[in-house]
């Protein structure tokens, strides 16, 4: 263990049983609807879908240990499971799956869930990997000059680790004791890349040694393990102690998108490793090993979630697909002459 | 009223913007304590303070996507360029993500950011110290470029830029920073993005340009007149968007139409200009539209030979002038 990547300490904070139970919920809300988009997909009604199963974990335990009503969160695009932590309803997702009228984030120009959201302080922009990560150093950088109480999570892929952009921003980021927090989805894949064609080293957080501040690895389906990380970032980040970067180790349980076949590039024994390590079984485990939930229980979270998104998904298939009439709105503020 | 160079009228337009707009701050490479290498920040890091005068690594994709971060949270960047051969590793951040700001969230979000980016050659500064890049950026939806060629123009539309509610691209010919002067008013005004202005009213022919050649142009223009071509003088200021009005009352009215630039002619401004005036002046017009611009060659070269060889001059616009007139 190098002296900047930390694991996280015994005295860590401690997610309340309510609150496991809860988040596994969102967890699970998540996994069905994402099985949902999959299959509209396959049905030929979702152009595209890049999937978050295997990253539930991560990003619920990331979300919970922030404020989404001051923080920053500029995310990236396979973040459904964080979208509905932070509070986006199924029913948005689908709208922006299906490219429906009326999706909040982008009006249905975007890609599912890209854009901004009217409610919560979450941009996820662009597909042009790390392209956010000096965007949110410019958030944290304005909240740190009106000294203003907001941290910023900015959270990517392992990929997006090799853009220069991703260099850049943490090494700003350090100069400037940014309240930032780098959060590094690491499912070990770039498309089809693995890490050992991505880096030399085995871990991304041992990179945070070169801009002076702390990186952390943790085991990114540990529910846990990531909510404790993240409190001790968010807290650096509100004492003016600055950046921390979190490499979250996931697994990817799906291709790349579903355009994308891993078994062109995954061994059998590979496939058969990352899916022992999904992390909404690993968090029923837990809760039925501590008595948190009964199998009943957990049967019931899984039913209610499928009702929600049954719902949803017959709510919104019947909607229009955004119009051509507002294509050329929201170019710029004011209208550009007519030729 | 006093008069100063375009670089002055920057640096006032800045000071004065900041003084009135705290959300205003100023980033890039030597802003602070070196005041810019061509001192438009000069005594800024001593007014506004290092917070708002922020000096950054030699990193442009980290300058310009913090200044966009920092505009979507509520603030107004001046991001500064140092030279403009120096922003292609910030296309991305700039063609690729501020100019979908407001589209891509479909007004959720916009970026109130100002870009300015010292531009152009006859400077002896070779390839990477004297390239003109406003096509990618003209080329770009969302996106606002203005290239003012007098200090006057330059003030206005720099207030102009920095209190748009979206990205600007403001141009300033760095040829044109000490060599051109003129009277800037030192009350608060602004100037309109996208209107053209005419320089210099004439009758026979129009020139289209904007920039150094504009003063090239004019020139030329005075030394036409003396041979009985009278030239009207049209200056862009804007490049996106390009003032379709002006330039097709201008053309009807003179019935010729010379665009003149210092970027290569290949898919550029002037063919724009060029296919406006196609399609809107083609009963007018009395001769072809013609183009002046440099060989389609990379760059400007470093030698002054080789320099001379690639700019457009007064020289070079009479001749065209006169070619145009008998045509």
């Amino acid at each position: 263990m190098c002296s900047s990547k930390q694991k996280s300490s015994g005295d860590s904070a401690h997610l309340s049983d309510e609150r496991l139970v809860a988040l596994y919920r969102t967890m699970v809300l998540s996994r069905c609807l994402d099985d949902r988009v999959w299959l509209l997909n396959r049905l030929g009604k979702a152009a595209i879908a890049a999937s978050a199963q295997g990253h539930e974990a991560a990003q619920v335990g990331c979300v919970e240990a922030t404020d989404p009503s001051k923080d920053h969160y500029l995310i990236y695009y396979r973040q459904l499971t964080a979208m509905i932590a932070l509070g986006s309803t199924p029913e948005e997702m689908l709208r922006g799956f299906l490219a429906k009228e009326g999706e909040p984030m982008s009006g249905a120009r975007q890609f599912p869930y890209h854009g901004a959201h009217p409610r919560v302080d979450m941009f996820n922009f662009s597909n042009v990997i790390a392209t956010q990560m000096p965007q949110a150093a410019g958030v944290a950088l304005s909240d740190k000059l009106r000294g203003w109480d907001a941290v910023t999570i900015v959270s990517f892929g392992d990929g997006a680790a090799s853009q220069g952009d991703a260099h850049e921003s943490m090494n700003f980021a350090g100069i400037h004791k940014l309240p930032l927090i780098f959060f590094c989805e690491n499912n070990r894949y770039a498309i089809s890349v693995p890490l050992d064609k991505q880096m030399a080293i085995d871990s991304v957080a041992s990179r945070a040694a070169g801009y002076g501040f702390p990186g952390v690895s943790v085991d990114g389906t540990n529910l846990q393990e990531v909510y404790a990380a993240t409190k001790v970032a968010v807290d650096r980040a509100r004492n003016g102690d600055g950046p921390t970067l979190i490499e979250a180790n996931v697994e990817r349980l799906l291709p790349h998108t579903t355009d994308d076949d891993h078994t062109r590039y995954r061994s059998a024994e590979d496939i058969e490793h990352m899916s022992k390590r999904d992390p909404v079984k690993i968090t029923s485990s837990l809760l039925l090993g501590k008595g948190l939930l009964t199998e009943a229980e957990d049967e019931a979270i899984h039913s209610e979630a499928k009702k929600q998104v049954n719902v949803a998904t017959d709510a919104v298939e019947s909607e229009p697909f955004a119009g051509v009439e507002k294509i050329l709105e929201n170019v710029t503020e004011s209208t550009e002459p007519t030729r | 009223m006093p008069e100063l160079t375009l670089i002055e009228a920057i640096r006032e337009t800045m000071r004065d913007e900041m003084r009135r707009d705290e959300s205003i701050i100023l980033i890039g490479e030597d802003v602070a304590n070196r005041g810019g290498v061509f001192l438009a920040t000069d005594g800024f890091v001593e007014e506004f303070g290092e917070d708002r005068v922020i000096d950054t690594p030699l990193a442009e994709s980290l300058i310009c996507g913090v200044a966009l971060g920092a505009a979507v949270n509520g603030m107004r960047p001046i991001a500064e360029i140092q030279f403009a051969d120096f922003v292609w590793p910030a296309i991305n951040q700039l063609v690729g993500e501020a100019s979908k700001v407001r589209y891509g969230t479909n007004g959720v979000k916009n970026a109130p950011l100002t870009i300015r980016i010292p531009y152009g050659g006859e400077v002896r500064g070779g390839l990477y110290h004297s390239q003109s890049i406003e096509v990618l950026f003209s080329h770009t939806p969302g996106l606002t470029v203005v290239a003012p060629s007098t200090p006057f123009d330059a003030r206005g539309l720099l207030a102009s830029a920095i209190r748009a509610n979206d990205p600007v691209i403001v141009l300033e010919h760095k040829r044109t920073y000490r060599l051109v002067k003129g009277d800037v008013p030192t009350d608060d005004y602004t100037l309109p993005l996208g209107r053209a202005e005419i320089k210099r009213l004439g009758t026979d022919m129009t020139i289209v340009s904007y920039g150094l050649m504009l003063h090239y142009a004019l020139q030329a223009a005075e030394s036409a007149a003396a041979e009985g071509i009278d030239v009207e003088v049209l200056d862009l200021r804007t490049l996106r968007p390009i003032d379709t009005a002006t330039i097709v009352e201008s053309v009807s009215k003179t019935g010729k139409a010379l665009i003149v630039q210092e970027d290569t002619p290949a898919v550029s401004i002037s063919s724009e200009v060029a296919a406006i005036i196609a399609e809107h002046c083609f009963f007018d017009l009395d001769g072809p539209v013609m183009r002046l611009a440099p060989p389609e060659i990379p760059a400007m070269p470093f030698s002054p030979l080789q320099e001379a060889a690639f700019m457009p001059s007064p020289e070079k616009i009479l001749s065209a002038i006169r070619k145009l007139a008998v045509l």
